[in-house]
C-alpha cells in the first residue's frame, strides 16, 4: 500500500487515566534514520513498545510493509522485520557473547530435536554454518575475541554493542535504538556513532529508529526527528529545523527559563 | 567425537558393568543394594526437574505427578503382562502428555501461580488415582513384577543424563536457557517462547515418567498416596541443595541426601533417633554456606560425566 517501511496512523495508548501516547504518527522510509527525543515520561520508549507489541495500542494502526500488524504479536513483529534493543540492557547475562548472538540467528538454524539429540550430520554443519556467521557479526565491530566472554563480565560499552548485534543477526528492516548512548562517556558515545554509521554502511536498506537525549548524537545521526512531550508529536522536521524550534525549547527547559531568555 | 566424550563413554560402560557385577555377586546387602536402585530413580527426577528449574527457569510444584502418571501406566501394561521396556517407553509417552498441559499453563502463568498450578495438576492426577477402579483406588497396586534391576536403571540414567546434556548444548537448551535469563528479550528476537517452554516440559516429564515407570518396577507395588506433595518437595530439595541448573550438582546431592539414612547409620550407629533432626540441619547449614547450592551452576568436571553413578 505504501513505500514506507513502517507507518503508524493516529496511534492511542492509555494506561487507566493517563494518555501516554496521543495521536502518534510516523513515517518510515528504507535506509534513513529517525530520531524520537523528549523529556522524562514523554512516552518515547512507549511508543518503541507500541511499535513491538509489548504493549498493544487502544486505537490507529501500524502498517509493516504495507501489512496492518494488529493481529501479531512480538515474536510475529520481529519475523516482519523490526528488531530492538533496550533501555535497560538485556543480555542474556549468564551465557556467553557467542551464545547470545546464535540466539538472535535462532530462526535461521534448521535443524530438528531429533537433530540435536542424535548429533545428526546436519547439526554439526548448522552449527558450523552459524558459528561462521556470528563471528562475521562480531567483526563487525571488531570484538571477535571477546566471543567466549560471559556477557555480565563486559564493559558496558561492549554489552550494548553485543544487543545491537544481536539484533542485526535477526535480519531486521528496521532496528529500534533505545538510548543506545545512556551511561556512555563521551568517548564511548563518538565510537557508538562510528558503529551506528558502520552499520548504515552495511546495511543500506535498513532504517533506524533512534531514543537519545544526548543531542549532539541525535543530530549528527538522525534524517528527521520527531519531539515528544507528554505523549504528544510537539514539532517534527529535520535536525536543524528541530534544534531553532521554540516549542522544543519550552518542553526542555521549562517555559519560564525560554522566556527569561 | 572429542576424546573426552570418548572416555567419557567408556567410563559409563564399564562402570555399568563393574556395577552390575557388584550388586550381582552378593558382596552387598540387600538393604544397600535398595538404596542404590533408589538413587539411580531419584536420579532421573531430579535430572529432569532440574532441567525445568535449573534450566528454563520456572518453578513447578509438581513433579510428583509426572512419577505417578509414569509409575501408574507402567505398572498397568507390565501387569497386563507387557515387555517392560515398551511399558516404560509408553509410560514416558503419557507423562510427556501431561507434561505439555504444564508447559502451556508455564506460558501463561507465571512464578507463584505456575508453582501452586502445578500442584494443583500433580494433586488431581492424585485424586484422580485414588478413585478410578482400575487403578487400585487408595489402597494401591500390588504384586506388580519387579522388572527394574541395576542395569536398566543405571542405563536409563545415563541415556538421561546425555539426552539432557545434548539438548542443552544445542539450539533448543540454548534458548531454553536464553528464556531463563530474559523473556522479553527471546521473545524481541522472534522465538516463540510458548514452544520451547512447552518443549522444556515435555521432555522434563518424559523422563520423570521413566523414573516413576522404574520406581513401579522397583517397589512391586504403589499407593497414590507416595506420589503426595511431599515427594514433590523431596525432588526439589534435591535439585535445590545440588545447585539450580547443575545437573552434576543434582547427580552428587541426589545420592547424598537418598543414601542419608545409611550413611548416618555407618558413621554415628547410636543417634539414630536425631536421624531427622540432622537431616534437617545439614540442609539449613548448606543453604546458608552455599546459598546457591553444593554446585551453584557449575558442572564438576572430570573424564567421568555421570558423577558417582555408580556409588
Amino acid at each position: 500500500m505504501s513505500n514506507y517501511a513502517l507507518e503508524c496512523i493516529n496511534l492511542n495508548l492509555m494506561f487507566k487515566n493517563h494518555h501516554a501516547v496521543k495521536d502518534f504518527s510516523l513515517q518510515v522510509e528504507k535506509g534513513k534514520t529517525y530520531g524520537l527525543i523528549g523529556p522524562n515520561g514523554a512516552g518515547k520508549t512507549t511508543v518503541l513498545n507500541l511499535l513491538t507489541k509489548v504493549y498493544k495500542q487502544n486505537s490507529g494502526d501500524i502498517f509493516l510493509n504495507g501489512k496492518n500488524t494488529k493481529k501479531m504479536d512480538s515474536t510475529q513483529i520481529n519475523r516482519h522485520g523490526i528488531a530492538r534493543t533496550f533501555q535497560n540492557i538485556r543480555l542474556f547475562k549468564e551465557m556467553t557473547v557467542f551464545e547470545n548472538i546464535v540466539v538472535g540467528l535462532h530462526n535461521n538454524q534448521k535443524y530438528s530435536l531429533f537433530d540435536s539429540i542424535f548429533r545428526t550430520p546436519k547439526y554439526f554443519s548448522e552449527e558450523k554454518k552459524i558459528r561462521e556467521r556470528s563471528l562475521k557479526l562480531l567483526s563487525i565491530f571488531g570484538i571477535e575475541d571477546k566471543a567466549d566472554c560471559l556477557c555480565k563480565n563486559l564493559s558496558y560499552g561492549t554489552q550494548r554493542k553485543v544487543e545491537i548485534l544481536r539484533a542485526l543477526a535477526t535480519e531486521p528492516l528496521i532496528l529500534l535504538l533505545d538510548e543506545p548512548a545512556a551511561g556512555m562517556n563521551s568517548s564511548e558515545t563518538m565510537n557508538l556513532f562510528e558503529v551506528i554509521n558502520k552499520i548504515k554502511n552495511e546495511f543500506e536498506m535498513m532504517s533506524f529508529i533512534v531514543i537519545e537525549h544526548n543531542m549532539n548524537f541525535i543530530m549528527k545521526i538522525c534524517d528527521y526527528i520527531y519531539v515528544l512531550n507528554h505523549g504528544e508529536t510537539i514539532a517534527k522536521g529535520k535536525p536543524e529545523e528541530i534544534q531553532n524550534n521554540k516549542e522544543v525549547e519550552n518542553a526542555y527547559l521549562g517555559g519560564q527559563y525560554a522566556e527569561n531568555k | 567425537m572429542k576424546r573426552q566424550n570418548i572416555y567419557s563413554f567408556l567410563i559409563s560402560i564399564l562402570s555399568l558393568v563393574f556395577g552390575n557385577f557388584i550388586i550381582g555377586s552378593g558382596f552387598i546387602s540387600n538393604s544397600y543394594k535398595t538404596v542404590i536402585l533408589q538413587i539411580g530413580i531419584y536420579l532421573i527426577a531430579s535430572l529432569s526437574l532440574n532441567f525445568t528449574l535449573g534450566y528454563l527457569g520456572e518453578f513447578t510444584l509438581g513433579h510428583a505427578g509426572f512419577l505417578a502418571v509414569g509409575a501408574y501406566t507402567s505398572a498397568l501394561l507390565v501387569k497386563n503382562g507387557m515387555n517392560f521396556l515398551i511399558a516404560i517407553t509408553i509410560s514416558a509417552i503419557t507423562s510427556c502428555l501431561v507434561g505439555y498441559i504444564v508447559g502451556v499453563l508455564s506460558s501463561r502463568l507465571r512464578g507463584d501461580y505456575l508453582a501452586i498450578a502445578s500442584l494443583g495438576i500433580s494433586e488431581i492426577i492424585r485424586i484422580f488415582i485414588v478413585n478410578i477402579e482400575i487403578f487400585g483406588g487408595p489402597k494401591g497396586l500390588k504384586s506388580i513384577p519387579k522388572y527394574s534391576n541395576f542395569l536398566l536403571i543405571y542405563s536409563l540414567v545415563i541415556l538421561s543424563f546425555v539426552v539432557f546434556k545434548l539438548i542443552i548444548k544445542s539450539k533448543h537448551g540454548r534458548t531454553i536457557i536464553a528464556i531463563r535469563e530474559d523473556e522479553i528479550a527471546v521473545k524481541s528476537l522472534g522465538i516463540s517462547t510458548k514452544k520451547y517452554k512447552i518443549l522444556a516440559f515435555c521432555v522434563s516429564a518424559f523422563f520423570a515418567g521413566i523414573s516413576g515407570a522404574l520406581w513401579a518396577g522397583n517397589q512391586g507395588i504403589l499407593t497414590p498416596g507416595e506420589f503426595g506433595f511431599m515427594k514433590s518437595v523431596e525432588i526439589l530439595v534435591m535439585v535445590i541443595l545440588g545447585g539450580i541448573g547443575s545437573m552434576t550438582g543434582s547427580v552428587i546431592s541426589t545420592g547424598l541426601l537418598v543414601a542419608f539414612p545409611v550413611i548416618f547409620q555407618i558413621f554415628i550407629p547410636n543417634m539414630n533417633k536425631y536421624r531427622m533432626v540432622i537431616y534437617a540441619l545439614i540442609l539449613i547449614l548448606v543453604m546458608i554456606l552455599r546459598p546457591s547450592g553444593i554446585m551453584g551452576k557449575k558442572e564438576f568436571k572430570l573424564k567421568n560425566p555421570g558423577g558417582n553413578e555408580n556409588e
